[in-house]
């Protein structure tokens, strides 16, 4: 068999995986995207009493390896009763770790905004949520793209961790298909290759988006 | 004076330990232009600040129209944001550092808050945008956006900006102290034709010959008060206050 079809016949195995990692990685960006920003912008405006709980959230999941945030849920909610499938409580925890990044990705964008913007936009008489939605969000975009495509091809990485747990991803099948042939290396590449390709297109729009976005500051 | 639109009484604001404004008296008529002048940390643009509550003042009353703005008719509680938003509304600001919203074109700066606030329809909203930025001279640049405009074309995009919600009296901060000398005077030219179209207006400025020939009056500020006022020639010529004499020689010095 040369290594040609030997990769060929392992495709099908793999699809399933690719499409579950898809599937994880797909749900935790558009999850933490909101809870995200929703957390920025409670960082950036919000009063104490919900800044602080937010920072201590943040802190203890940005300090803390995503393997083990993973474990945690996966461990410890049945212990406090909570009794989630493995794929809810990893897409929680995946979200949650998540969530932490965005928010502060976030909040640095909507904070790099020059307090003069927020003082024109009342001075025209923006209600508060519109200030956000038509002065301030617009020009964060523009800072909050970079960093927060980054931490999308990061979350397509991290999903593969779901694999230690059990989840069939495309880390898990690429395991599975060399534990029945017993020869690793061209299944590996084959998975690293398929990882390269979803993150490298990402990159790609990334950078079609900052081109769009890339209008010039006064 | 009858029927002030601007009712300024008693009012008191510091910063920590800091009083920047130390019992503050001044009523504006209709159609006046108010201009104030002083040092650097006299107060003056705190106490514009204070008019459209981009700052808060800790006493004293400011009554723009007759609504007290800081506060919640009759009581010492601090009006909220939504309200305040009402109120800012019907007072224009044009800044010192123009502000403009880069991400949006000249028209479109004007265009924000009479669709967003007052409500109109984009046709609409386009039509007294476009009649304002050609009153300040900008017929040819309604889609450019403000990075491609000269500092001058911007400021005048903000008094645009201002003047287009039709606001009750429009509040000047420096707006040519950002400017190089050369564009002064295009957008000193804009808010003279306001005045004579009869704009209440109350000017922060270091430009004398200005406060001159536009204000109806000047206010000198020092040390969070009102220490002088009066007609601009009578004021800026016979300066009577010793720190105000002092003031007007250091002007003198850096404009000749």
């Amino acid at each position: 068999m040369t290594l040609w079809t030997y990769l060929a016949n392992t495709m099908p195995f793999l699809w399933q995986g690719l499409a579950m990692t898809l599937y994880v990685s797909g749900l935790v960006v558009a999850l933490s995207l909101v809870t995200g920003v929703l957390v920025g912008v409670a960082f950036a405006y919000g009063p104490r009493w919900l800044r602080w709980p937010l920072r201590g959230f943040s802190d203890i999941m940005r300090g803390t390896p995503l393997l083990v945030v993973i474990f945690s849920f996966y461990y410890l909610l049945p212990m406090v009763g909570i009794n989630l499938q493995p794929l809810p409580a990893v897409v929680l925890a995946l979200a949650l770790f998540k969530t932490a990044q965005v928010g502060e990705i976030a909040r640095g964008a909507i904070q790099s905004i020059p307090r003069g913007q927020t003082d024109a936009a009342r001075a025209i008489g923006l209600t508060f949520p519109r200030q956000l939605r038509y002065v301030i969000l617009p020009q964060a975009v523009r800072r909050f793209l970079p960093p927060w495509i980054n931490s999308v091809t990061d979350a397509v990485k991290g999903s593969s961790l779901i694999s230690l747990v059990g989840i069939v991803d495309l880390m898990l099948a690429a395991q599975q298909v060399i534990g029945r042939t017993y020869n690793p290396l061209p299944i590996y590449l084959l998975a690293a290759a398929i990882y390269f390709v979803i993150n490298y297109s990402l990159s790609v729009a990334s950078r079609r988006l900052e081109a769009r976005y890339a209008f010039i500051r006064e | 004076m009858a029927d002030p639109i601007v009712r300024i009484a008693g009012v008191k604001k510091a910063f920590g330990k800091t009083l920047v404004l130390d019992s503050i008296d001044l009523d504006v008529g209709r159609g006046e232009v108010v201009v104030i002048i002083g040092a650097s940390g006299s107060g003056k643009t705190t106490l514009l600040r204070c008019i459209n509550v981009l700052e808060t003042y800790d006493a004293g009353s400011i009554k723009v129209d007759g609504t007290e703005v800081g506060f919640r008719d009759g009581t010492s509680r601090r009006r909220s944001e939504h309200e305040l938003s009402a109120i800012r509304a019907d007072i224009g600001m044009v800044f010192q550092m123009f502000n403009l919203f880069p991400h949006l074109t000249a028209v479109e700066n004007v265009m924000l808050g009479l669709t967003k606030v007052r409500g109109l329809d984009r046709d609409e909203a386009r039509t007294r945008a476009s009649k304002w930025l050609v009153r300040v001279g900008l017929g040819e640049k309604f889609d450019s956006l403000p990075s491609q405009l000269s500092g001058g074309q911007q400021q005048r995009v903000g008094i645009a900006r201002a003047v287009a919600m039709e606001p009750k009296v429009l509040l000047l901060d420096e707006i040519t102290s950002a400017l190089d000398p050369e564009l002064v005077g295009e957008v000193l030219g804009a808010v003279r034709d306001l005045a004579r179209d009869g704009m209440t207006m109350i000017v922060v400025t270091h430009e004398m010959t200005f406060a001159r020939d536009v204000g109806t009056r000047v206010i000198f500020m020092d040390g969070g008060r009102v220490v002088e006022q009066g007609p601009p020639r009578d004021l800026l010529h016979n300066p009577r206050n010793e720190r105000l004499k002092s003031f007007l020689s250091r002007i003198e010095m850096k404009t000749h």
